[in-house]
């Protein structure tokens, strides 16, 4: 499928590429700078002075560049007896000089920010002065918890089936910067193991909240993530928990393994959902987006995913939609479906605890 | 006047609710949602707003839509349209703001109540004296991208120097919109007045400055109003009017969009206003809790942004701590299962439960995250600090310390509303939730939100005060009935009080109650008893400790709960008895489906 990246500066800058380029993953697209960190000097009071004769004993105007400990203001009184300085803090520039507060501003120097392409391919559309569009043909999958930035990585199963946990035993030290895929969970001691080798990423289906919380070194109070600093990107494509990783994620992994690709496991879950990413670029084939097809509703014979207790994780088809709402052991009326699981039972569940799964 | 259309735009649904008054009253007619489409790839509220507006349509065949898609026909017309469309809104995230003020628990602290009481989300609240260095407070405020910055500091005449400071430190910052760069900050200034021909110097380039009269003019005084009313003039004009489809939706209001935490205080205070009690109302939503209070007329508005039953119910479990979660639970689970539980709901937020454990869970988690939203809530309902008042010198060390005036006891009404509340199976539930959660003492009215409309119906009170009253009355607010709690700790078994009812029909009920004992009266809504409450020595209703209480209670859908489990309530540090305990009172007021728990236990 054609996958598109929209990569934006914070603010705006110069961007290099353009309309038609071919970019590879560390390009770098766009580039500015973020003004520096302010630093406020309160130079009245260091001079012993009142802050409305400040201006006097200034050394430096405002829009001077001062270098660090260069002085930007001087008192001398009982003829040179007594002798203040005041040096700058930092390599900036004067931004303001207060006679109401007697504070001075230095403006620290620019911090440059870049933004590469993330992804190879072609740049679709030049963003003016903020940055540019991405496209290439890859096969995406989608996780639904991650930690850890962007990153790349060759495809290597770490695991033979999506039911096995991946342990310490399946990380060799010849996984260093590869994109390791897992089964239905990964421990704490393969996930530290994997960090001390220099994989650059874990697929996996589950993990315990307990080894997440240990492993990142703090309990996740709102899934705003992708910032941690924690040696890998861990990409989880089920929930919490051991839970089997879905058949047709782990085959799709497979069958691009020994490619590179580039994850993302940056989650955001409220305005804005953003969900963690593999993408792996190829020119094999070129597969139409089932965008399509899920917009299609469920249907009888739709295939789903139950995302709730007491069927959490188990696999199934649509059997019917009944229209009127039903009770569920809570009490509540709820609108319901059927679902026919692998193992051939047919259940119940709240349509709210269903999703559509691709086959 | 015959029909009125009231949107609240919420963060993932749009909810249409539909009035009219066909025989000189009104109420409530229908109710239509549809997803919000702020989000690419609508980004244009008004398609949500659409959808949701075509399924009141469909569901009543009154046309309201325009046909050439122009928005919502206003006035009736005889055949089609609505007299009147207000609508609230919290998609995008809601009004985030920044307060900054001299002194943090003074200047610094109305300007909080003054943002939170206008609807907002604070970010962070910046002072003087708040423990950090100019250049972390410097760091933060670029970190951040508020909607819009309210900054106070100094009473009239009174601190200059360090007001201006401040102003420095955020103009240093430079802090830039979160809704695009391409436009001014909102900055309202509400600090000394003798400072706003400098503030303007020096923040009038570069920030969308308003300045308004002082927030504290003396410190005995708190005057919020104008800057509430400047922060909501500019959620209009600045906020809104960059969001996603909101230039359009504002032309098709009557009434200003209000943030719909303002909406809800606006119901929240309309009780207050009818009932002439002090109210303590509750939004438990998905994302954030918000906790009102109405005392002897002063409105008070927290907001814990972070404590929800969805996106952020595992930043429950991380404020309150699994233990405080797994206490209200009666039988055996391993702790790491429910943590793995509120880790998935967290991540897919729009299942429901479907079994009688999981939704027993949910209701823990429910209970601390009010009872973390009221400890939040005390921390900002608390009197004018740095008044000066007559001290000894170890008092003086006391003013950190200055309490809240939340106590249980003088609060007459409790209010909840939000998802979990408004949908529990029973609504036995919701009234017992929001008694373990908030421990009401002596004699309280508990209420809900029948379906989610209280932010409707508070921009509506705006305008259309008795109408959104009738309706509110009449379709919205649920009685769940009375909770006679006597405040006070006893040995479990010793008698607590005696409660004589006098019940509509004439006959009298006599219930004596032990401690540790919880007892359920029925008494239908919009029906009230004649109650003699007759607590022992060593317990309080109201009167002092021993003191008896001759008052009217109200009925309910839950009627009233005798709670002999006193107060503060404590659950014992014994598992098999902590228990036991939970069970004997679930059973005894019908709580949950017995049969379905037992095979819990």
């Amino acid at each position: 499928m054609t996958i598109t990246k929209t990569r934006r500066l914070p603010i705006p800058g110069e961007v290099f590429v353009e309309k038609g380029q071919k970019v590879n993953y560390y390009d770098i697209v766009a580039r500015t700078e973020i003004p520096g960190d302010p630093e406020i000097v309160k130079v009245a009071l260091l001079l012993g002075v009142e802050p409305e004769d400040l201006p006097r004993y200034m050394t430096k105007k405002v829009g001077d560049k001062v270098a660090k400990d260069e002085v930007i203001a001087a008192y001398n009184a009982l003829f040179g007896l007594i002798k203040k300085r005041v040096p700058s803090p930092i390599d900036g520039t004067i931004e303001s000089i207060s006679d109401v507060t007697g504070q001075v501003i230095v403006r620290g120097l620019p911090v440059p920010v870049e933004v590469d392409a993330y992804i190879p391919g072609e740049v679709v559309e030049v963003l003016p002065r903020e940055g540019a569009v991405i496209e290439t043909n890859a096969a995406f999958i989608q996780g639904i918890f991650g930690i850890g930035g962007e990153t790349h990585g060759e495809i290597k199963m770490a695991v033979k089936s999506p039911e096995e946990v991946l342990t310490p035993d399946n990380i060799m030290a010849g996984d260093k910067g590869k994109v390791l895929v897992g089964g239905s969970m990964v421990t704490l001691e393969a996930l530290r193991k994997a960090a001390e080798v220099g994989v650059s990423c874990i697929v996996v289906g589950g993990i315990k909240h307990r080894d997440v919380t240990t492993f990142i070194g703090e309990e996740i109070g709102v899934a705003i993530t992708g910032h941690e600093e924690v040696g890998l990107t861990l990409i989880v494509t089920e929930g919490f928990g051991e839970m089997k990783m879905s058949r047709r994620t782990f085959d799709l992994l497979k069958s691009f393994e020994g490619y590179l690709a580039a994850v993302n496991g940056a989650t955001q879950i409220r305005a804005g959902v953003m969900r963690p990413e593999i993408i792996i670029p190829h020119n094999e084939f070129f597969e139409q987006s089932s965008v399509e097809e899920l917009s299609a509703g469920m249907v009888p014979g739709t295939p789903v995913r139950i995302i709730r207790q007491p069927y959490f994780g188990a696999i199934g088809k649509v059997v019917s939609l009944p229209v009127e709402l039903q009770k569920v052991q809570t009490e509540s009326d709820v609108r319901v479906l059927e679902v026919e699981l692998e193992d051939g039972r047919v259940v119940t569940v709240p349509r709210a605890n269903v999703e559509i799964i691709e086959e | 006047m015959r029909y009125i259309l009231a949107t609240d735009v919420g963060s993932t649904t749009t909810k249409a609710r539909f009035f009219s008054n066909e025989s000189g009253e009104w109420r409530f007619v229908i109710a239509g949602e549809a997803p919000t489409t702020v989000e690419a790839p609508y980004e244009d509220v008004t398609l949500g707003v659409r959808n949701a507006v075509r399924e009141v349509e469909e569901l009543t065949g009154h046309r309201i839509l325009a046909p050439d898609g122009s928005g919502i026909v206003v006035p009736y017309d005889g055949k089609m349209g609505v007299d009147l469309y207000c609508t609230t809104s919290s998609a995008g995230g809601g009004l985030q703001m920044m307060v900054a003020g001299l002194i943090k628990t003074m200047t610094a602290e109305s300007a909080n109540r003054a943002a939170l009481g206008a609807g907002a989300i604070v970010m962070d609240v910046i002072a003087r004296d708040d423990g950090r260095q100019p250049y972390q407070k410097i760091q933060r405020i670029r970190s951040l991208r508020p909607d819009m910055i309210l900054l106070a500091g100094g009473t009239d005449g009174g601190a200059t120097a360090h007001v201006v400071e401040i102003a420095e430190l955020i103009k240093a910052a430079g802090p830039k919109p979160r809704l695009g760069a391409g436009y001014q900050l909102p900055i309202v200034y509400a600090g000394n007045k003798a400072l706003q021909t400098q503030i303007e110097e020096l923040m009038g380039s570069e920030f969308a400055l308003t300045l308004v009269d002082n927030i504290r003019p003396v410190l005995e005084v708190e005057n919020t109003e104008p800057a509430r009313r400047a922060i909501h003039e500019l959620f209009m004009e600045h906020v809104m009017s960059h969001a996603p489809g909101y230039t359009k939706l504002m032309k098709w209001t009557d009434v200003p969009i209000m943030p719909t935490p303002a909406g809800e205080g606006m119901a929240m205070q309309l009780i207050a206003s009818v009932y002439k009690e002090n109210v303590l109302g509750v939004g438990l939503g998905g994302a954030t809790t918000n906790v009102y209070s109405v005392v002897d007329g002063r409105f008070v508005r927290s907001v814990s942004a972070n404590l929800g039953m969805s996106y952020s119910v595992t930043n429950v479990m991380k404020s309150a701590g699994l233990p405080n979660i797994v206490r209200w639970l009666p039988f055996k689970i391993d702790e790491e299962e429910v943590a793995n539980r509120l880790m998935n709901k967290m991540i897919r937020p729009t299942t429901i439960p479907q079994t009688l454990e999981d939704l027993i869970v949910e209701h823990a988690v429910a209970r601390e995250a009010l009872r973390l939203g009221l400890e939040h809530h005390k921390t900002i309902a608390t009197r004018l600090k740095g008044i000066q008042v007559q001290r000894t010198i170890s008092d003086m060390f006391e003013q950190e310390l200055e309490e809240t005036y939340i106590k249980m006891m003088i609060i007459d009404i409790i209010a909840g509303t939000g998802g979990l509340l408004s949908h529990a199976p029973r609504r036995i539930q919701s009234m017992f939730i929001l008694t373990d959660a908030f421990q009401p003492e002596g004699v309280t009215k508990m209420f809900q939100d029948s379906v989610f409309m209280m932010p409707h119906l508070g921009v509506l009170s705006t305008v259309y005060r008795e109408a959104a009253w009738n309706i509110f009355d009449k379709d919205c607010l649920v009685r769940l009935g009375t909770v006679i709690a006597p405040a006070g700790v006893g040995k479990l078994g010793d008698p607590v009080m005696t409660v004589e009812l006098e019940m509509p029909g004439g006959e009298t009920l006599k219930e004596e109650v032990k401690f540790g004992e919880i007892k359920r009266i029925n008494l239908p809504e919009r029906q009230d008893a004649n109650a003699v409450i007759t607590p022992q020595r060593g317990f309080d209703v109201g009167m002092g400790p021993g003191h008896k209480l001759e008052k009217k209670v109200m009925g309910g859908v839950a009627g009233v709960l005798l709670d002999g489990r006193g107060r503060p309530l404590q659950l014992p540090e014994d598992e098999g008895l902590r228990k036991e305990l939970l069970v004997k009172w679930w059973q005894a007021i019908e709580l949950y489906p017995m049969d379905e728990l037992k095979e819990l236990i």
